[in-house]
Order: C-alpha cells, then structure tokens, then sequence
C-alpha cells in the first residue's frame, strides 16, 4: 500500500470536505482558464497573425484612429484620400513603388447599415481573394463582388439581421444626418465566420458605392481638395470633373431611386464615375517585403498627404498600455483566487489535524516514521490542489465550450471551443509548489504528533 | 532470550513541576515463546513500560534488549522500522483505521515494515481469526469482537518475535473475550511469538503459567 492509496483512502473517508475543497481550487483554475482563453483571443485579435497586410494608409492623424477604423472598423473615418493616390502615387506607371506592391486594396466607409448599423466598407473585388490574416483565406458562400451593387456580408451580419444571399438592405449616410439613401445592394456572398471584424463589416461594390446619391463630391469641392493635395488639375481634367457631375445630376433627375432594385441588372443609370471624384478612406497594402514596406512608410510619412502605418505597431502599443494591463489585473485577480482557494484547503487540513492525530498515532504504532506521516499530509495537498487543478482545468474548458457562441455572438471575438493557452501548462508547477506550501504546516504538525498521548486520548 | 530489561528508567516531568517516575526497573525477562501477563494498579506504569518496549515512547536510561537488539539505543527511524517488523502490538480499543477495511488495516501495517504487503499472508491471518466473509468491510461495519480480531492480525501481520497487548479483551463483550484471547494465545504459540498481555482480570491472568505483579519489580519511588 502506497503513499497514494493511504491518502486517497483518507480523503475518500472526509469525502465531504475533501470534495468541497477541491472544488474550490477547481473554480479557481476554472476562472483562471477562462481569463487565460480569453487573453490568447485577444492576444490573436491584436497581433501579427490578425492582419496580412504590412501598411495601413489613410489621412494624416492619429495611428491608432487609422488603424481601429481600417482593421478593426471601430471609430470614423478622417479626411478620405484622393483616388488619384492610388492610381497615380503607389501604382502609376511613374511611381517608385509599384513594382514594389503585391497588393493594395482601397477601402471607403463611413455609411452604415439600416439594419443593425453593420459598418459598410466600401471596396473592391480583390478584397476577398488575398489573405485576410497571416495564412488564412475567406470562406465565400455565394460569389464575390461582380456588380455594382452586389455586397458581401460577414458571418455575424447574416446571423444577426437574418440575412443571406438575395437579400436587399438600404445605407444610412455617415455623420448626424442619419440619411438613408434610396439605392439598395444586394447580398450576392456570405463570408465564413473568420473571428475578425470582417464578420461584423457589409461590403459592397466601390463602384457601388460612388454611384449612390451624395457620395460624390460637389465638382468645385473636388477640384479644390485635388489641388489642395498637390496635385495639378489641367483645365481639361476641370472641365471633365464639372461635365462628369453635371451629367450625374442630370441622371438623378430623370430616375426616381426611391425602392429602386438593383438586383438582376446593373444600375440602370449607370455611370461611370470620375477618379477625381472618387476618395478612398484607407488602402491596405502588402509590399513584396517587410524591408520594402518599411521604406515605403517612411517616404509616404515625410510628405503631408498621407499616413503610412503598420497595423501591428500601433495595436501592439495599444496592448502593451492598455489592454495588456487589464488582462494582467484579471490574471492577477484569478491568481488571487486560486490563492484564496489554497488557503481554503491549508484551513481544511489543518483544522481536521486535531481529529487525524490519533489516526497518524496508530500509523506511527505501527511503524510508519515521522517523515512517512508528514508526506502522507504532503500528498493529501498535493492531491487536492492537483485534483482541483485537473478538475478547475476541464470546467475552464468546459465553461469555454459552452460560452464560446455567446461570446463571439455578443463580442464578435471567434473563439474556438478547443482554445488552448500554452500558459495554462504554468498552472501545474504553481499548484505544485502551492501545495507544498500548503501541506508543509498540517504535515509538520502530523510530524510532531506526540504518539503515546495521542492514542490514550 | 526475547525480551531483557536491565535498570531501566522512565519519568515524567509536568511543565512547572518536579519529575515524576514511572518506570525503574532493575531486570525484567521474557523468554522466547513465553507468554506473560502482567497485573497492577491502574496508572502504575503498565501501558508506559509496553510503550517503551514498542520503542513508541522513550527511556530515560537502561537497556532494553529484544532478540539481542538494544532497542533504547536507536536512532527514531531505527526504532520505528524495528517496531515495525518486530514487535506487535494489540491496542485496548483497536485503534483501527476508519477509512481503510479490513484487510487493508492488515495490510497498512505491513506497508510500514519496509518488507512490502503480503497479501496473501494478510488474508491467512483474517481467515484463522474467522473473518474471511468480512475482508472488505470497514471498523464501522464491523462488531467490537469483530474489530478486535482485525487488530490481533494486523498485530501479527509482520511476523513478530514480540507480542504486546494492552488489555485486549477489556472492551470486548464476554463472548468474545475468551474468543480474543484464544485467538492471541494460539497465534502466539503457533508463530513461537513472545507475549506481554496487560489485564486487570484475575480471569484472565489465572489462565497464564506466568502472571507478574507489576509492582513487584517496578520501584520508581526509589529512582533517582
């Protein structure tokens, strides 16, 4: 009979007490697990491996506002670019950088859904076919955008407005106004759940989404803030902006958009609208390397039209004051927990010494040396906080698994039922030496046990 | 020669008070196989003088031999590990383990010896103290007769050389007293194990060869 079968014998004969204590070890770790799970999701949501793309480029301002505004589709959009930064700046045929670029994909938002006020982005086709985070691809149900007023929905969208492919939905204009535009779109995709802000974003169509009435600018305004950027606009290009709009309006009049459907055929006053009358809020761009993209932000950063940014910088500074801190102070708060729980069975088994000094007596009347019965007391704790441990581990878990969809449905956070943090391996050599602590008074007690007094009493 | 006692001492001192003697004995013998009872007064130092034979508590001066071996000279660990493996011990009340059945109650004071658990052996002695139909259940469940019959054979579960028991049949019913004593005098005989049985029956002891008056070699109002 070993040290494990005697204790266990004894635990099982207070199997009341002993349960409720592990028990309360086990909640411990079981909070633990989850502030831990929870910490690896949203480690995930901020790092590297939630992005794909080296720069962020959007209005001169604040990093951070570009960046939660482009990845994470929280917060408005600034002051938009000019198309021709897209066209003629980072892939003209004079620029620099083209060769440069294995992808820049130009964004525009600011509108929102009527439905359930789902950010709208703006966008193009390609949006879909690069990688939406490191080594991993959407999931399209349906196809990608093709026309104008085609949209793609995220998984939480068409989860929470009931949507999916065939289904029509209106805008409401960004700002105070509250506008709801005439055109619908046309659900024609439904992406695959991707545990980002995808899932919660509508795209839809740029082309789509210039031609909706209001999204161009008036044509002096555009040419003023062409100029105002930098750029040089020839009479001829003024005289194409003003005719461009001019026709526009032309069509406005001549076409009632109100209850308009779009679907089963493109606009049926399509028009083709100018680049100069286009803005884009932000472009995401991969370079071909990490070096190429570093020299790239660092040139657009020295002029003053726009704001180059890698996403991780700004995120990770987020992390490191902010979020990281809260999630320390909730690690920290478990890690109290747990103490409290070990201190809790330090109680437990002290206080049930008295009853036990005549039961370590007769272990010592039969032989056993004081170092056997303090190692008895030892591994009581030990099997304790273990058991709880294992048991706090598969409720964490558990807990996880059953909240995962509540989670992701409320926060948008994706967590897989099976999230694993590496940390949680920790807790094992923490419960060891927790337990130990614990054990090493009731054991020394079990030690000092005096046995002709104890087995008289 | 099993059990010699040579000018053995033990005494007591209370906290603030002078020292108390319990045990001084010139010379005390039992002889291989012997079987002994020893009578007295209650609180003249029987239980003491068997708990310093068992090594479980410790003499102020003396010597103390079993099989040859001094025990009063060894270290704790030493005399926890003879104790063990030589010596049994059958308590007034048992002192049986609640949590563990019959047979493990056997078997737990093998475990101590050092030599492993004899399962085997452990069913042999609970068969020939009649409880082969109640090898698994706990003291609890057990008749006080019962429970003392698990105590003689955890008591003899090591083979020992030496059998102290302390008043063994006092808390048993009359039933079962001769029963208990049949049982520890057989064993004993059958095993060519020594035994020191304290008991305040005349009964009892009138069934001895040997019966010693405690007192009548333990003088520790002339201690020193």
């Amino acid at each position: 009979m070993n040290l494990f079968t005697i204790t266990f014998k004894s635990l099982r004969q207070r199997r009341l007490s002993s349960s409720l204590t592990a028990v309360s070890v086990a909640l411990g770790i079981m909070l633990m697990v989850a502030v831990l799970v929870m910490n690896s999701v949203i480690g995930d949501a901020f790092s590297q491996r939630s992005v794909a793309v080296h720069l962020v480029i959007g209005p001169k301002g604040s990093e951070l506002a570009n960046v939660l505004t482009a990845v994470y589709r929280v917060g408005k959009a600034g002051e938009p670019l000019p198309y021709r930064f897209l066209r003629d700046d980072l892939l003209g045929a004079d620029s620099k950088w083209k060769d440069s670029i294995e992808f820049a994909i130009p964004m525009t938002m600011g509108d929102v859904t009527e439905e359930g006020a789902f950010p709208i982005v703006g966008t193009v086709p390609d949006y879909f076919f690069v990688e939406y985070a490191s080594g991993r691809q959407f999931r399209l149900k349906g196809k990608g955008l093709e026309r104008s007023f085609d949209a793609v929905i995220g998984a939480r969208v068409a989860r929470e407005n009931g949507w999916d492919v065939g289904s029509e939905f209106k805008l409401v204009h960004g700002g105070a106004s509250g506008h709801v535009h005439d055109e619908k779109f046309t659900v024609v995709g439904v992406l695959a759940p991707t545990g980002t802000a995808n899932d919660r974003t509508v795209f839809v169509h740029m082309e789509g989404f210039y031609q909706i009435a209001g999204h161009e600018k008036p044509a002096e305004e555009a040419i003023e803030r062409l100029k105002k950027f930098g750029y040089t606009v020839t009479p001829a290009e003024e005289a194409a902006i003003r005719e461009a709009v001019a026709g526009h309006d032309h069509g406005h009049e001549g076409h009632d958009h109100a209850g308009h459907d779009h679907a089963g055929h493109d606009h049926g006053h399509s028009h083709k609208v100018p680049d100069d009358l286009k803005e884009i809020s932000f472009i995401l761009l991969k370079a071909k390397s990490g070096v190429e993209a570093l020299m790239m932000s660092g040139a657009i950063n020295e002029g003053v039209r726009a704001l180059a940014v890698n996403p991780i910088k700004p995120m990770n500074q987020l992390m490191n004051d902010v979020i990281g801190n809260i999630q320390k102070l909730l690690l920290f708060l478990t890690m109290l927990i747990v103490v409290v729980a070990g201190v809790g069975i330090f109680v437990s088994i002290y206080n049930s010494m008295s009853d036990r000094r005549r039961e370590i007596a007769i272990m010592r009347a039969l032989g056993a040396h004081r170092g056997t019965v303090f190692l008895i007391i030892l591994t009581e704790s030990l099997l304790l906080c273990i058991g709880g441990g294992v048991l706090g581990l598969l409720m964490g878990h558990g807990l996880v698994f059953v909240a995962a969809p509540f989670v992701e449905a409320e926060s948008g956070l994706t967590i897989s039922p099976w999230q694993f943090d590496w940390v949680e391996l920790l807790l094992f050599p923490i419960l060891l030496v927790l337990a130990t602590l614990i054990g090493i008074l009731p054991g020394l007690t079990a030690y000092r046990t005096d046995v002709a007094q104890s087995l008289s009493e | 020669m099993s059990l010699s006692i040579r000018g053995l001492r033990k005494s007591y001192v209370e906290p603030g008070g002078p020292r108390l003697p319990i045990l001084n004995i010139e010379h005390f013998e039992i002889a291989d196989s012997e079987q002994v009872v020893l009578i007295g007064s209650s609180g003249g130092g029987k239980t003491t003088l068997l708990n310093v034979i068992a090594g479980i508590t410790a003499a102020d001066s003396g010597q103390l031999l079993i099989d040859g071996t001094d025990v009063l000279k060894l270290s704790e660990p030493a005399r926890d590990r003879f104790r063990a493996q030589r010596i049994g011990y059958v308590f007034q009340t048992f002192h049986l383990l609640p949590a563990f059945t019959a047979l493990e109650n056997v078997l737990l004071g093998m475990s101590f010896s050092g030599q492993g658990a004899d399962r085997k052996h452990a069913l042999n002695l609970l068969v020939r103290v009649g409880l082969e139909h109640r090898l698994h259940h706990r003291p609890a469940k057990l008749s006080v007769g019962e429970q003392q019959r698990v105590a003689v054979a955890r008591a003899l579960a090591n083979r020992p050389s030496l059998l102290l028991a302390d008043e063994p049949t006092a808390n048993v019913d009359p039933a079962n007293q001769e029963l208990v004593l049949k049982l520890i005098r057989e064993a004993c005989r059958e095993n060519n194990v020594s035994l020191l049985l304290v008991t305040h029956s005349m009964e009892v002891a009138g069934q001895f060869d040997r019966v010693e008056r405690l007192s009548d070699f333990n003088r520790p109002e002339v201690a020193v």
